[in-house]
């Protein structure tokens, strides 16, 4: 990954938040959100795109001849290959096909790679810092047609060992790693594991839920085989995600779902897959949350992806100390200190007080964590812990935001003490 | 917005600081289930010693919030020496209070509302406030779900 230039423009953020209603909304009563991670506000272009969509435009796409069905179309199929080039994506119109999220697009892999692709005794390699989204699916795989699993281990400072990384990769058919943890903040070196397991004749899989909204991504340069992320964790709306895969690797893949749109003929028999990148896309696809994540792409892009990481990584820096400043021993933070090897995630715990209550106590005062296992129970156990607090940065946080979540810390100290 | 004192009742903070019969026994003899909130990963193992249809001692284990392990605790204080009769009684309260109800695994069961006095609730009526912050219900609900399953387990 290349280090951002010094030279870059901070952000003005003060600006950015005007761009977001939900910080407009709450004007006056306090709203520290910290917790994109989960899910990030919405600019408003992007509710602009999705309403100008539907007063002015709406119809189903790939269907009608009528004028206002053949815009849809070039709308949501604009809004495609917007997405695809944004993540670097060689033939952005034919590679990127739109699901639901990015838990679906690790299941359509998961889901077509045993019908046919995979079978029993096949070796898949995860580490042990996945999201359930990435987890999940595979132990489906496992217990449905017997492959294999193995691991990645981690370390204690929140990186994974690699020590023998040859020998687990040894036979793979697949490895399926994490861009970003969404716990440890961890950035993983993919590119180095990609050449591994290519080496090996191993396909590989990104998972880029938590990487692909905070740092400039290209799927060549990282040497992956299949991308996936989500479309609500980048400042566009729910119920899109994204599947960037290789052409060849996409054209050997059976179908996922079956339905309207993802085939070229049906006969009473049998039928013929559509061509890339329909052949994915059953049924009336989220023409209006595609059209959406265009608009969220055009935003980032307009402000430019290496400034938001330098943001964040600034971001990062003044919340390390401040938080060890005021709470020294008694806050645990998970994850590598070296805040260039993180994402914008902060999972912390503190002696004798639940992430469930931290929370609490934080939201009094309008702070906006996440308390939980973050849908990485093995992480979890791994760090011999049932829950954590997380709190995580977009374009819009500031100082103030920090500021507010140490102060509310401290209260929440006071209180349990 | 509910204030926080309407949750962390000073009874509460006293019984999540130092929670009362804490531990485990061996199983067999004693009954024993685990319960699971999925929603925040606490976890707590309740273990029971049954003489006659009375609850003679009962153990807790695991990890959780202050409203999960306080409300265990509170329970476990409650329980203790009554009948099963009477826990049926109080745990029909208990979730009544709560303003839900629901079987062993967590689903929500429709029942009619229950009467009662504070009297029979005893210490129990701190956790009251918890149902003025929705998402906490689950955690003071842990503990009497994974008694319920104990007992029905030893029906079963």
């Amino acid at each position: 990954m290349k280090s951002p230039a010094a030279t870059l423009k901070p952000l003005n953020v003060s600006e950015i938040r005007k761009d977001f209603p939900i910080f407009t909304h709450h004007e006056g009563h306090a709203l520290y959100f910290l917790d994109s991670a989960a899910s990030s506000q919405k600019p408003l272009s992007v509710m602009q795109a999705m309403d100008n969509y539907y007063s002015t435009t709406h119809a189903n796409v790939h269907r009608g001849v009528y004028h206002i069905a053949e815009h849809a179309t070039e709308l949501y199929e604009g809004a495609r290959v917007k997405v695809g080039r944004f993540v670097g994506a060689p033939d952005p119109a034919t590679e990127t096909i739109f699901t639901k999220n990015a838990t679906e697009s690790i299941n359509l892999l998961s889901t077509s790679m045993t019908r046919g692709m995979l079978k029993s005794g096949d070796v898949v390699v995860l580490t042990e810092m996945e999201h359930h989204a990435n987890l999940v699916p595979w132990l489906i795989a496992k217990e449905q047609f017997g492959i294999e699993i193995r691991y990645i281990k981690l370390n204690d400072s929140g990186y994974l060992i690699l020590d023998d990384i040859e020998e687990l990769l040894d036979g793979a058919k697949v490895l399926a790693v994490t861009l970003t943890s969404n716990v440890l903040g961890t950035i993983n070196p993919v590119a180095e594991l990609a050449k591994l397991a290519h080496d090996r004749g191993a396909i590989v899989i990104g998972d880029g839920a938590q990487f692909v909204p905070h740092i400039a991504t290209n799927v060549v340069d990282l040497g992956l085989d299949f991308l996936a992320f989500t479309g609500h964790k980048m400042l566009g709306p729910t119920g899109i995600g994204v599947l960037w895969g290789k052409k060849s690797l996409l054209d050997a893949l059976p179908p996922f779902m079956g339905g309207g749109d993802m085939i070229t003929d049906v006969r009473l028999d049998g039928f013929t897959p559509n061509e890339l990148p329909w052949k994915f896309e059953a049924g009336t696809p989220p023409i209006a949350e595609a059209i959406g994540l265009g608009a969220a792409v055009d935003y980032l892009e307009n402000i430019g992806m290496d400034r938001i990481r330098t943001h964040e990584l600034e971001l990062l820096s003044y919340a390390f100390e401040k938080l060890e400043a005021n709470f020294d021993s008694s806050i645990i933070i998970h994850g590598p200190r070296n805040v260039n090897d993180r994402g914008g995630v902060i999972s912390f715990d503190f002696k004798n007080i639940h992430p469930h209550d931290i929370s609490q106590i934080l939201d009094q005062s309008g702070v906006c964590v996440r308390a939980g296992h973050h849908c990485a129970k093995p992480l979890m156990r791994h760090l011999g812990i049932a829950a954590t607090a997380r709190a995580s940065f977009h374009i819009y946080n500031e100082h103030a935001d920090v500021d507010a979540l140490v102060g509310a810390l401290a209260k929440a100290q006071a209180f349990f003490s | 917005m509910p204030g926080l004192e309407d949750l962390y009742r000073e009874i509460i903070l006293d019984h999540y600081k130092n929670p009362r019969n804490e531990g485990t026994f061996p199983s067999p003899p004693a009954i024993k289930a685990e319960g699971h909130n999925p929603l925040c990963g606490d976890e707590l193992t309740v273990y029971i010693m049954l003489e006659g249809d009375a609850i003679k001692d009962i153990r807790i284990s695991g990890q959780g919030c202050s409203i999960s392990r306080s409300s265990a605790s509170l329970m476990s204080v409650a329980v203790k020496g009554k009948t099963l009769a009477e826990v049926d009684r109080l745990l029909k309260i208990f979730k009544s209070m709560m303003s839900i109800t629901t079987n062993a695994s967590g689903e929500p069961e429709a029942t009619e509302p229950i009467e009662y006095s504070e009297r029979e609730l005893g210490e129990l009526v701190a956790l009251q406030g918890v149902v003025k912050f929705p998402v906490r219900i689950k955690c003071a609900t842990l503990s009497w779900n994974t008694l319920l399953q104990a007992l029905e387990d030893r029906a079963s």
